[in-house]
């Protein structure tokens, strides 16, 4: 086993093997810009790009015409938005979100407000996801944009993105959603579940960083973006900027990897998981589960030890790599958004951890993990003046906390 | 985010945890912060005449909150209740290089020793010490 076992997974993944033998020849030999059209070379990355394209479409159900290459998920999140507020700014300036999408949404959509356009921000239910009927109760004539993600990355919630879909579809409102975390670890069906953008990212599924994806319809209905980056007309004119080929080459294959695997990947991840959850939980009183225990992302675990705090848990944790939902290294000490707007305790968001299980996670990674967990959660409790007041039988909520800072 | 040597050490040994009996008239308590913030510091004293002959403390916090309060505890055990008056956050700040966003850990140590100190006075004629000190 190596040490620290890295389970980060939703933060980003290692390169799969298969993934970086498949560049490898695009940086050495296949050099080509995919844009010439007088030699070989550019030939030769031209049909590796277009056998990406293929390989990206057929993961999402959708066809190979409708995929736009960009440079990761936070470059197609403000393509979609941006573009499609720009596009149809005379049909409606109103869009709806969630609080708990990831600050790429929300900060280009802050920047949208200040253009002028409405914005509805959600408040997700307890479990972090949000029901079509709650996307139909914020419609208005002049919606022209629902924005919500597949797959929450901090509690791994998944939204009933089918029943959305169908509700956007049967009002005229176009439907994107993030799907950066559940592309290739979910199934995802861009046709079934109604989707009319959605944008992936290469580094999440096993690819290299630096490269994603926007799904952008091409019928019923044919979905138009102004362009945010503009120059030689790539991509249909949706992304100008020469092709990263080898990147596009390895998000192709971790595609084409992820549809194969997906079925026995969740599997083994679910198994997993629940070991993990299991063995901290049989081991320590007072563990909660941030997310939905049932529509929950098959490598995502989320937990808050109460009366210890996540930055100090995390010192304790050197030999694993986790993070935190509390960002206490910042000045504000501000516990997660997402954490807030499920309405998890502040306390508690001060002490989650994301668990984020993937590919190469062993049950003996898992085994080593709780263990750390355990130990360190005890440590700290016993040094936890919550922890002993509550063995007193004290009641924290009525407590009259003096100089909080 | 890299802590100091000092920070780490305070961490992985910390000194002085566990409780005092609280109800003792030798013993001041301190209990300030609050959960939501994500710092909770319970620091106590025992005095016996007017010096400090053993200090514990349990903290709910960062890496840097533990290690404020442990330190904290080393420094108090030993001095007069007026001398211990006079840590101030800042030699905190310097002894642990605290980076500026740990600062308010250090503060918080400072108002858990005046806290401790108040309750322990309170409970012994609160009115001898204003005297003493007027």
């Amino acid at each position: 086993m190596k040490s620290p076992v890295y389970l980060d997974y939703q933060a980003t993944t290692p390169v799969d093997p298969r993934v970086l033998d498949t560049m490898l020849p695009f940086f050495r030999e296949n050099f080509g810009n995919a844009a010439s059209r007088s030699h070989s070379f550019g030939w030769k990355a031209e049909e590796a790009v277009e056998q990406a394209r293929a390989d990206i479409a057929a993961l999402i159900g959708a066809d190979a015409k409708e995929i736009v290459f960009t440079s990761g998920s936070t470059e197609g999140i403000n393509l979609a938005l941006k573009g499609v507020a720009e596009m149809y700014a005379e049909k409606g300036k109103h869009i709806i979100t969630s609080q708990a999408e990831h600050k790429a949404v929300l900060d280009t959509c802050k920047h949208l407000e200040k253009q002028g356009y409405e914005v509805t921000y959600l408040k997700p239910d307890k479990e972090a996801r949000h029901s079509a009927e709650q996307v139909a109760a914020a419609l208005r004539p002049d919606t022209i944009l629902v924005a919500l993600m597949w797959v929450n990355n901090e509690v791994g919630s998944v939204n009933p993105i089918r029943e959305i879909g169908k509700l956007c579809h049967e009002r005229g409102v176009l439907f994107f959603t993030d799907a950066t975390q559940a592309v290739g670890k979910v199934p995802v069906d861009v046709q079934a579940d109604g989707v009319d953008l959605l944008c992936l990212s290469s580094h999440k599924i096993y690819g290299p960083k630096g490269v994603g994806a926007l799904y952008v319809r091409r019928r019923n209905p044919r979905v138009r973006l102004v362009a945010q980056i503009d120059g030689g007309g790539h991509e249909r004119g949706m992304r100008s900027g020469t092709l990263n080929v080898p990147g596009i080459v390895g998000l192709g294959k971790a595609c084409a990897i992820a549809r194969e695997e997906l079925a026995s990947e969740a599997a083994r991840c679910i198994e997993l998981r629940e070991r993990l959850h299991k063995r901290i939980t049989s081991a320590l009183d007072h563990v909660h589960l941030n997310g939905s225990a049932v529509h929950r992302l098959p490598g995502n675990l989320n937990l808050s030890f109460a009366f210890v705090e996540g930055e100090s848990l995390l010192m304790g944790l050197k030999d694993i790599a986790v993070s935190s939902g509390s960002a206490c290294t910042s000045a504000s000490l501000e516990p997660s958004h997402v954490l807030r707007s499920m309405d998890v305790g502040d306390d508690l968001a001060h002490s989650s951890i994301r668990f984020g299980i993937g590919r190469f996670t062993t049950e003996e990674d898992v085994d080593y993990a709780a263990d750390q967990v355990i130990g360190a959660v005890r440590r700290l409790r016993e040094m936890s003046p919550l922890y002993e007041m509550v063995k007193d039988g004290v009641d924290l909520s009525t407590v009259n906390w003096q100089g909080g800072h | 985010m890299a802590y100091s040597d000092k920070v780490l050490d305070h961490y992985n040994n910390p000194r002085n945890v566990g409780s005092l009996d609280k109800n003792k008239a030798s013993v001041g308590t301190g209990v300030v912060g609050a959960p939501e913030c994500g710092d909770v510091m319970k620091l106590q004293i025992e005095v016996q005449g007017d010096r400090i002959v053993d200090a514990k403390f349990k903290t709910f916090g960062c890496g840097s909150a533990i290690a404020s309060s442990s330190l904290a505890t080393e420094w108090l055990k030993g001095k007069t209740v007026d001398e211990a008056l006079e840590i101030k956050n800042t030699q905190i700040v310097e002894e642990l290089s605290l980076p500026p966003v740990k600062i308010h850990c250090s503060v918080l140590a400072e108002d858990a020793i005046k806290s401790a100190i108040a309750d322990f006075k309170s409970k012994n004629g609160a009115a001898d010490s204003t005297k003493k000190a007027s």
